[in-house]
């Protein structure tokens, strides 16, 4: 055996130290700017907590009540729901218009099914979750193998399933005293529990059970690592193994349900099935996910951002309500957070500096 | 190819001329074809169409504010050689060019419901009197709470930021009602007497309603008497009391009239609502076309206003002196949507 040849003395000879990033003492904006882009749910956390503390000053006890602050959880549970549904979408680099009229149509599946054929309320409920999935397994199928963008896909399914809600139902609100008669599951999600002033309905405690999950299985499961795989770089990700379509087909089909839980929730705090509203819950989600950090790029951010993004919007409307403030005030404000939120982004980018 | 499509043109001109020739023609156009509101108006037109032996062909935009699908619609029309035009348009002032081109063609147009801006844009406006809808439920909330009206904590749910025209005269009818001073009459939100907690917007949903309510309530828990826009803002602010356990001590008045709205009148969800009635403002318009292209009559306004009054009743279970009402089951009866 030669010398050369001898390589487990040679290893051991080696530097141990095998690939690693030179860390260049950077300073307290360079160590903020590296905490900022391993942690994406940092910046938006410190927004939403800055926000609750300024306005908890010029409010007070009106704002800085159990029930002032809980009440914000139960005014951003939907939009909340929806755009959990929404960042998984867009963490693969795509983007779900339709979530809105998803919710929708799911509530009023679970309506009309219960009130027009007759059938029990559990089974409509499954019915409307089941309606939901299906819709979102189209998309995925239309943008995984059709290989369509998604932004037309669910452009079109936005359409498709708007009209169809409104041809459906005929534009016919069921009423809340109707459902508490003969069906008050569909209002399950709206019910209350009251620790000491403050009130979470279960629809909160949904939204924050759902966001916890899906952290945890985006962080630590192949699943989860798949997804932000896909969304980084699709290529590279099926090369080294990922099912890219399989992935994306469950991340719509996936985003459909959470999408018809939202359209039960809905039930629970509006207490009718109206097919009118969630009209604007696409945009409203969206925009949750862009305060909150995702990248739209793909593959960047934690839905823990997403939902501080939704508190963030939920803090600034009731805030300024509350100071008096004309209701377009929070649409400005609401604006400009977006422009800051995809600046900051970019800031948080520029690694290499 | 070129051939084909000058002779179909041909054809199809041939077409529109002879079904002109024929018959009157009318164009419905509305907001939208999903609102019940709209489903009754377009009920109401195509049975007084048929009555009269009118072609009725109806449009309407995709969503409440689609203003480029109307503006096509006019044109159709026009090109269709239509004797008139039945509107509620999306937007009032946009809107007055494409009316103006209709009406330079010989074509009459009604507006209904919602009048243009400026209200003679269009020959007639066929519509509830909105201020006085405003007013009515405005005097009942007034009275049913007697004495107490001057401690009243009054929350106002009013349609969108930008404050349309129908949303302005029902609150300001309303407050006018109550005996509160108005600011500037075309704007809500100047007023400042100290009953107001606030007002705050629904888009005229549920879940607008709701959120507008928490809101205010937010602000000011002792509210205890909620105008607001049309029926389904008020089922959602319904939802918002009872989440407080304050749904019995509030008063809730409301505007429109729809079936389900009325229902909730019955089942005291709301205290009094102002019924407006669609159908004959659609019917009145079928009916002014057909005179128009008969002899070129055009409809008269009703006295000392500016529009046709097609009227507007107070549906309440507990009607108070002074304030004409009729109750539930007349209500269900008269109901739309």
């Amino acid at each position: 055996m030669s010398p050369s040849d001898n390589f487990e003395a040679a290893a051991s000879s080696a530097d141990a130290k095998v690939a690693s990033f030179d860390d260049h003492e950077k300073g307290l904006v360079g160590r903020f700017h590296h905490a900022l882009h391993t942690t994406p749910a940092l910046v938006p956390l410190i927004v939403l907590l800055a926000a609750v503390v300024i306005f908890g000053a010029l409010l007070g006890s009106k704002f800085f009540s159990p029930f002032a602050l809980t009440l914000i959880l139960q005014q951003v549970q939907i939009v909340g729901i929806v755009a959990a549904a929404q960042s998984l979408v867009i963490l693969t680099a795509g983007i779900d218009l339709s979530v809105g009229a998803i919710a929708v149509i799911s509530s009023v599946v679970m309506g009309q099914f219960t009130f027009r054929y007759g059938m029990p309320v559990e089974i409509s409920i499954l019915c409307g979750l089941a309606f939901g999935t299906a819709i979102g397994y189209v998309n995925g199928w239309l943008v995984a193998v059709m290989k369509l963008p998604p932004f037309i896909v669910t452009l079109g399914m936005w359409q498709i399933v708007l009209a169809a809600n409104f041809l459906y139902s005929a534009n016919e609100t069921i009423r809340s005293q109707e459902i508490e008669d003969n069906a008050p599951l569909l209002q399950l999600l709206g019910a209350k529990v009251n620790i000491g002033g403050a009130v979470f309905t279960l629809g909160v405690i949904f939204l924050i059970c759902l966001v916890l999950v899906l952290a945890y299985v985006l962080r630590h499961t192949a699943w989860g690592r798949h997804v932000y795989a896909v969304g980084d770089d699709p290529e590279a990700a099926e090369l080294s193994g990922v099912d890219v379509r399989k992935t994306l087909i469950s991340v719509y089909a996936l985003a459909g349900l959470i999408c018809a839980f939202a359209g039960w929730a809905l039930i629970g705090r509006i207490g009718s099935v109206s097919p009118t509203s969630g009209q604007l819950l696409n945009i409203e989600s969206i925009t949750a996910v862009v305060i909150g950090g995702i990248s739209l790029f793909g593959g960047r951010g934690s839905i823990l951002g997403t939902f501080f993004g939704a508190l963030i919007v939920g803090v600034f409307t009731l805030g300024l309500r509350l100071l008096g403030a004309d209701a377009q005030w929070t649409f400005l404000l609401i604006g400009a957070l977006i422009i800051a939120a995809v600046a900051v982004d970019q800031w948080i980018r520029k690694v290499a500096a | 190819m070129k051939r084909l499509l000058t002779s179909s043109a041909l054809a199809l001109t041939a077409l529109a001329g002879t079904a002109s020739a024929d018959e009157v023609a009318a164009c419905l156009i509305t907001k939208t074809d999903t609102n019940p509101f709209f489903v009754k108006m377009r009920e109401g037109a195509e049975a007084k169409a048929a009555e009269l032996g009118v072609s009725l062909s109806s449009y309407a935009g995709k969503v409440d504010g689609d203003h480029e699908t109307q503006v096509a619609a006019i044109e159709t029309c026009i090109a269709g050689g239509a004797k008139g035009i039945l509107l509620t348009a999306s937007d009032t002032s946009s809107i007055v060019p494409a009316v103006e081109q209709a009406r330079e063609a010989g074509l009459l147009v009604i507006a209904l419901d919602t009048p243009l801006e400026p209200i003679d844009a269009a020959d007639m406006t066929f519509a509830t009197d909105n201020f006085l809808a405003g007013e009515l439920i405005g005097q009942w909330a007034a009275a049913a709470l007697g004495d107490e009206a001057a401690n009243a904590r009054i929350a106002m749910l009013d349609l969108a930021v930008s404050q349309p025209t129908v949303g302005v005269l029902r609150d300001q009818g309303f407050l006018q009602g109550f005996g509160i001073d108005l600011g500037d009459p075309n704007k809500w939100g100047d007023e400042t007497d100290p009953r107001i907690v606030g007002n705050d917007i629904t888009a005229g949903n549920e879940e607008g309603g709701r959120k507008a309510m928490e809101n205010l309530l937010a602000k000011d828990p002792t509210i205890n008497v909620v105008y607001t826009i049309n029926e389904p803002a008020a089922a959602g602010a319904y939802e918002a009391l009872k989440d407080i356990g304050r749904e019995n001590d509030v008063l809730i008045v409301s505007v429109d009239g729809g079936c389900p709205g009325v229902d909730n009148v019955k089942d005291g969800v709301i205290g009094a609502t102002s019924q407006q009635y669609p159908l004959l403002m659609a019917s009145k318009g079928i009916e002014a076309i057909a005179a128009w292209a008969k002899d070129g009559t055009k409809p008269q306004a009703t006295d000392g206003k500016d529009f046709f009054d097609t009227g507007v009743s107070l549906v309440t279970d507990n009607p108070v002196d002074g304030v004409d009402s009729i109750d539930t089951a007349k209500g269900t009866e008269l109901c739309w949507g």
